[in-house]
């Protein structure tokens, strides 16, 4: 059985949806933005995947701009859930209701 | 070639079940390092060694590790009273299965999946590199500032603390 692209298509679909469960029903910051994490990678294994068999580079320059960009998410992602943790005692979803009307 | 796709994917998907689902933070953080190595993987096995290889620096070397230290100052662990989903994950649950039923209804009634694999591109790292240099110079200037300004502003964010309005930092 020969791998072709609608393997990789298919188990990136996969991972994204498994970040989109994460990302709705996981009650803690840190799981939802690792959740976060695991959706930029799945369009990024798509990217390759399409990269590789339309032969054709810019899909993997787009892939590194990705993962720069994601890079400065990282950074700036977890020194504000750090400093909500410092105020608020908490990391969960449900006591972060100050912007709640 | 096949069977080494078959082992990547189903090791892949594994651990990033067992991110979204398991109760311990360290835990997950450690399953997820997993799943970015396994892409890695998936990434050198499609003949992308630039990618790969940032891949591995990027996220298996440092937004892992961030990770794990962000749980260790969050306290990371759940109460073991409350689950560790909200009570409405069913509608995730839903959602997401949606969109992945979308995603690959769409992908199996397409037409580009007849693309057969092109010949591996000889040097494509430097290829990638003149590209980078040339046409997308631009964009690459723009996040050398992104990551700047990301920097100082990650800096301020965790220093921002004052003793007025922070709880003194316990001994223990």
């Amino acid at each position: 059985m020969n791998v072709g692209l609608g393997h990789y298509l298919v188990v990136s679909a996969l991972l994204f949806a498994l970040g989109l469960f994460g990302v709705i029903a996981r009650r803690n910051l840190l799981v939802i933005y690792m959740s976060l994490e695991l959706m930029l990678n799945a369009a990024n294994l798509a990217l390759v995947a399409f990269s590789r068999f339309t032969n054709n580079l810019d899909g993997q320059i787009l892939v590194f701009f990705v993962i720069t960009v994601a890079a400065a998410e990282v950074s700036v992602g977890l020194a504000l859930i750090v400093a909500l943790y410092r105020k608020r005692r908490s990391a969960h979803v449900e006591d972060l209701t100050a912007m709640k009307l | 070639m096949s069977v080494a796709f078959f082992i990547i994917a189903l090791l892949t998907l594994l651990s990033a079940v067992a991110a979204m689902t398991l109760r311990n933070l360290i835990h997950c953080a450690l399953a997820l390092a997993f799943t970015f190595a396994g892409l890695a993987a998936a990434y050198l096995q499609l003949g992308a060694q630039f990618v790969g290889f940032v891949q591995l620096l990027v996220y298996v070397g440092a937004v892992a590790i961030l990770i794990v230290f962000a749980v260790l100052l969050t306290r990371g662990r759940e109460p073991a009273t409350q689950g560790i989903f909200s009570p409405k994950w069913p509608v995730g649950a839903a959602v997401a299965l949606g969109v992945f039923g979308t995603l690959a209804g769409l992908l199996l009634s397409s037409r580009v999946l007849h693309h057969e694999a092109a010949a591996i591109a000889q040097a494509p790292v430097r290829q990638i590199g003149e590209q980078l240099m040339t046409h997308y110079i631009v964009p690459l200037e723009v996040l050398g500032v992104l990551l700047t300004a990301a920097l100082i502003g990650a800096v301020i964010l965790a220093m921002h603390e004052r003793e007025s309005d922070s709880p003194p930092p316990s001994k223990t």
